[in-house]
């Protein structure tokens, strides 16, 4: 067996992300099935909060193979 | 059974696929500027004028196929992220975010284009330098919409807080303004793009080392590669994600500095 033990942390670290993006596309999706016509103002902000959540995710995975 | 699933009889290792396999070897001699990344950004520029003055070459009030398409791209970017986001005066940066939105979508699809399949945007110095661009843009526009002073006070001092609160809240608010959101837009883009070539790496390389092992492994491979497929569907919709994400927030920076208080 051969790698580092940082993919595994990598691993670890990336179920945080992975919780919030189900979260904030959880609310995405109630929120536009009581209120389809609010869609549009949603998706900005369902996006713009996913894209911060992936963030941490893909520091993780960056830092997983500099260090 | 254990023959039939032994790795390749040679006892060769499979070696993954690394963050190696993105330095590429300069093409002219050992020029460093000469590298593939370099010749794809290049293209996509050529790629992306030429579309754009052919469609708007001939317009017409009956659109061509070819000019609804630019203009479909267009309107996109004008209306659903230039005016619903930046508001009235969203005019002046509608030529920033077109261009940023078509250059880093170019890069990304880049990367399953048959041939190419490079997105340029995994080297981490082409996110730099876009991130850099949107960092001065929007200091800029906040300076020269408020004055220094106040858009400096407005960050540092966000108005409505009680006194003691400023202790924390103003080193987060100055390394957010000054250097996460610079950081993040373009590491968020670059590691995307990373991930993402590295994943289908990982498959198609995966799948062809399977295919010289012996005959049980070569039987496995075809799953292997008819993942890669579905795996390159995927990053395309990853990449135009990444394109719209990276011109959203740089559209959201500019709506906040051009709004009265953060």
């Amino acid at each position: 067996m051969e790698g580092t033990l940082n993919l595994v942390g990598y691993g670890l670290s990336a179920i945080g992300p992975a919780i919030a993006t189900g979260m904030i596309f959880a609310a995405y999706i109630s929120g536009v099935a009581r209120q389809p016509e609010a869609r549009s103002v949603l998706q900005p902000i369902a996006f713009l909060g996913f894209a911060l959540a992936e963030a941490l995710a893909l520091f993780g995975l960056v830092l997983a193979f500099v260090l | 059974m254990r023959s039939l699933f032994r790795l390749s009889g040679e006892g060769e290792g499979f070696v993954p696929p690394s963050s190696n396999d993105f330095e590429l070897p300069p093409v002219f001699g050992d020029n460093a500027f000469t590298t593939k990344p370099i010749f794809l950004v290049f293209l996509s520029v050529i790629l992306v004028s030429v579309f754009f003055l052919l469609a708007s070459r001939k317009a017409a009030v009956v659109p061509s196929k070819l000019q609804f398409a630019g203009e479909s791209i267009y309107s996109f970017v004008r209306n659903d992220l230039g005016r619903d986001i930046i508001g009235h005066e969203f005019m002046r940066f509608v030529p920033y975010l077109f261009t940023l939105f078509t250059f880093v979508l170019t890069n990304n699809i880049f990367g399953i284009v048959p041939f190419l399949q490079f997105p340029a945007m995994s080297r981490v110095s082409f996110p730099y330098v876009l991130a850099v661009f949107t960092f001065v843009v929007f200091h800029y526009v906040g300076i020269r919409k408020q004055g220094l002073g106040k858009y400096l006070k407005d960050i540092m001092f966000m108005p409505g807080v009680p006194k003691p609160v400023y202790i924390l809240l103003t080193p987060i608010e100055l390394a957010t303004f000054f250097l996460v959101r610079p950081l993040t837009l373009s590491l968020r883009l670059f590691a995307n793009m990373f991930a993402g070539h590295l994943l289908l790496l990982v498959f198609i390389l995966g799948g062809e080392h399977l295919f010289q092992g012996v005959l049980g492994l070569k039987l496995i491979s075809p799953f292997a590669f008819a993942f890669g497929i579905g795996l390159t569907f995927f990053e395309f919709m990853v990449q135009c994600l990444q394109a719209y994400i990276f011109t959203l927030l740089t559209a959201l920076y500019i709506a906040g500095a051009l709004a009265d208080e953060h």
